[in-house]
């Protein structure tokens, strides 16, 4: 629902804004001039965020690129030595640590989503602001990880001297579907957070069965052709094999598992966004 | 007549009791919808509440209204849903102009980051942009005070600090409409006067302002108008003098009990009521004129007193003594007793002010009370117009300038 029609209706006396305020009503307007007004506000908990999370840490952005690394090298180990999975030709550290620079990201901005409405109950219990803001930045301010995750990754396809060729034109838009994945099914889980505490419980458990559901540990080339559209239907499929590909030219460009992906990440999108916005008149009572 | 820069009609806000519950968890309604899966269908029967109800009201430009009430009344519930922070059930409200809210000292600082930074955060959250921000960070700081601490986390700060500086961002915002709840009740004496000159400053540069506060000289300082909410309503809209003592002398009727069954009971004798003999308006603890004042204190003696003291005081709201007497050889029969005080003029300030009286018999005290309610002096005020300057006394003084030299020729 939209919060407040804001229109610059002429005002007989002076150029000032006029507001309207009535009870909720129409949650399928989405406020993007309102957004758009405020985007100085989502820089700003961006970079609270960002700030925040580098002090707090000892090591760091250290941090950032160990976990994935540490990953990697178990998975390399487990699945790729010992359980001997395919990997599309690459050799088992690109294939995975490609695989988890975008599900890291992914898996983060997640968490963050789902906990910053109720996070920051304080603030929209006391001054107003489109709360969409509050998703957004969560999902964003994961990009600088990822960024500081990519360039190791870049290092590492140079060190084994992997050339993407024109696919990597391709990465920014699996980036893209990775947040908009992100944000989507954070929108969802965000707004049931506030509703109900207990979700939060529920996320760890997600992203891990979520983890084994995407082709990270494995090469989505392992899953039968017939069902390919349906395992595509799970977003950060498409998503992953296509970094993979994106970025070391190697297996098939995913083209079915992709659009299924598109579609998916859009209906979630969506209805995570109407859902969040149909709460966010009554948020401030419910936190 | 100014413009309305808020109109409000009809606004109310019901919750319902399953919404206001508190951390409600889903594995209740999961378990709920096991033991009986048709209750999705069912509708349950909630319990509304209307923490306000049919409010209508107009605000104008440049106009300060102050909004009193008790605890729960729905002051707050009202300045929620004029700041947008949450939508009202039913009816609407136009707001012209930006509107910057206030509702609490520090909204959005976070303990880890700076002095500086935290002041960058907060304005941002509160509606200023960084342009806005860097214009004016010097002059936050300096206003704060804290231009030593200015680069240490805010977790270090004693909540002196803290409070200087989050107010010190929130008063240099610069919206044409401030709504503002029950802040100004922070800091020690002398940053509260400041934070109220700035306030002041708001308003005489044309902005509005909304008021919540529980401390009834602030409003009488600062509001041209008072709107009191009861149970979720307007009980009375008017001006500042009227509404305040109005309320002032309800509230202090139901607390009068409290305080009579609080004071230790003497067997000896107690004073029962005080009342102003002959009010002229319909308040019998309202002053509200400059002439002549009887006050009248009823006392009852249960055992005769022979050779009596009386004391009486008169105290400000700092607890500053303003006037004192007292008489000695009273004498008084066992029964109820009235000591009439006759005062040319109680020429004070416009506040409340409270009386105290006392009663010894050889010396032992029978009874000294803090007499409730309070009284209030309501009369238009006097004195100098900035309220450092207008002092403890209140009267209408006359000025002639004539000139003491042959001059002009």
């Amino acid at each position: 629902m939209s919060t407040v029609a804001a229109s610059a209706r002429s005002n007989p006396f002076r150029e000032l804004p006029v507001l309207r305020i009535t009870p909720p009503g129409r949650w399928w307007i989405i406020p993007f001039g309102e957004l758009w007004e405020y985007r100085g506000l989502l820089y700003f908990f961006m970079w609270r965020d960002i700030k925040v999370r580098y002090k707090q840490t000892a090591i760091g952005i250290a941090w950032v690129v160990l976990q994935p690394l540490l990953t990697m090298a178990v998975f390399t180990l487990f699945f790729g030595r010992l359980a001997k999975l395919p990997s599309q030709g690459l050799p088992y550290p690109i294939f995975y640590f490609a695989a988890l620079v975008p599900w890291t990201y992914f898996s983060g901005a997640l968490q963050n989503t789902t906990n910053i409405v109720v996070e920051n109950q304080r603030v929209i219990t006391k001054v107003y602001f489109p709360r969409l803001i509050l998703p957004m930045s969560a999902v964003l301010s994961g990009l600088v990880d990822f960024a500081i995750g990519f360039v190791v990754l870049v290092g590492m396809t140079i060190g084994y001297r992997l050339h993407p060729g024109i696919a990597a034109v391709w990465l920014p838009v699996m980036l893209l579907l990775a947040i908009t994945t992100a944000l989507g099914v954070g929108l969802w889980l965000s707004a049931l957070n506030a509703l109900y505490r207990d979700v939060r419980y529920v996320i760890p458990f997600l992203i891990q069965f979520w983890m084994f559901a995407s082709p990270v540990a494995y090469p989505s080339s392992l899953v039968p052709e017939r069902w390919r559209w349906l395992y595509g239907l799970n977003p950060m499929a498409g998503v992953i094999d296509g970094f993979r590909w994106a970025l070391t030219g190697h297996g098939e460009p995913p083209g079915l598992i992709l659009l299924a992906s598109a579609s998916a990440v859009l209906v979630v999108f969506l209805g995570g966004l109407f859902f969040f916005q149909r709460m966010e008149g009554t948020v401030a009572d419910r936190v | 007549m100014s413009t309305v820069v808020i109109h409000g009609e009809g606004l109310g806000k019901s919750y319902h009791r399953r919404a206001v519950q508190q951390n409600a968890l889903l594995r209740d309604h999961v378990s709920r919808l096991l033991k009986s899966p048709l209750s999705v269908f069912r509708r349950t029967r909630d319990e509304t509440f209307w923490a306000l109800k049919d409010v209508s009201l107009d605000v104008r430009e440049g106009e300060i209204l102050g909004l009193i009430g008790r605890n729960g009344a729905g002051k707050t519930t009202l300045l929620k849903i004029l700041s947008r922070i949450t939508r009202p059930t039913t009816g609407w409200a136009e707001i012209h102009g930006r509107v910057g809210s206030l509702l609490e000292v520090g909204t959005g600082f976070h303990p880890e980051l700076t002095g500086r930074e935290n002041t960058f955060l907060s304005g941002a959250i509160l509606g200023m942009s960084k342009s806005e921000i860097v214009r004016k960070f010097d002059e936050i700081v300096a206003f704060a005070e804290l231009e030593k601490f200015i680069d240490t986390p805010v977790k270090y700060y004693s909540s002196g600090m803290y409070v200087r500086l989050a107010f010190a961002v929130a008063a240099h915002l610069e919206p044409e409409i401030l709504l503002v709840d029950e802040v100004l009740a922070v800091g020690d004496m002398n940053f509260q006067k400041k934070c109220l000159g700035k306030m002041g400053d708001v308003a005489r540069a044309g902005r509005t302002v909304v008021l919540v506060t529980h401390q009834l000289n602030q409003i009488r300082r600062l509001c041209h108008r008072v709107v009191w909410i009861d149970n979720g309503g307007i009980r009375l809209d008017g001006n500042t003098h009227e509404v305040v003592s109005s309320y002032e002398s309800t509230m202090a009727r139901g607390e009068s009990n409290c305080h009579a069954r609080a004071r230790a009971t003497n067997s000896r004798g107690r004073f029962l009521k005080w009342e102003i003999a002959d009010p002229q308006g319909d308040d019998p603890h309202a002053v509200t004129t400059l002439g002549p004042v009887n006050v009248r204190f009823t006392v009852q003696v249960n055992e005769p007193v022979r050779n009596g003291h009386h004391g009486i005081a008169l105290f400000n709201n700092d607890r500053q003594l303003v006037w004192g007497s007292a008489n000695d050889g009273v004498m008084l029969a066992v029964g109820e007793h009235e000591f009439f005080y006759r005062f040319p003029s109680l020429p004070l300030r416009p506040a409340s002010y409270t009386w105290l009286v006392s009663l010894y018999e050889e010396g032992n005290l029978i009874d000294s009370w803090y007499c409730v309610p309070d009284m209030v002096i309501a009369t238009e005020p006097l004195g100098h117009r900035s309220d450092d300057w207008a002092g403890l006394l209140n009267f209408r003084v006359d000025l002639f300038i004539s000139s003491l030299t042959e001059s002009g020729k």
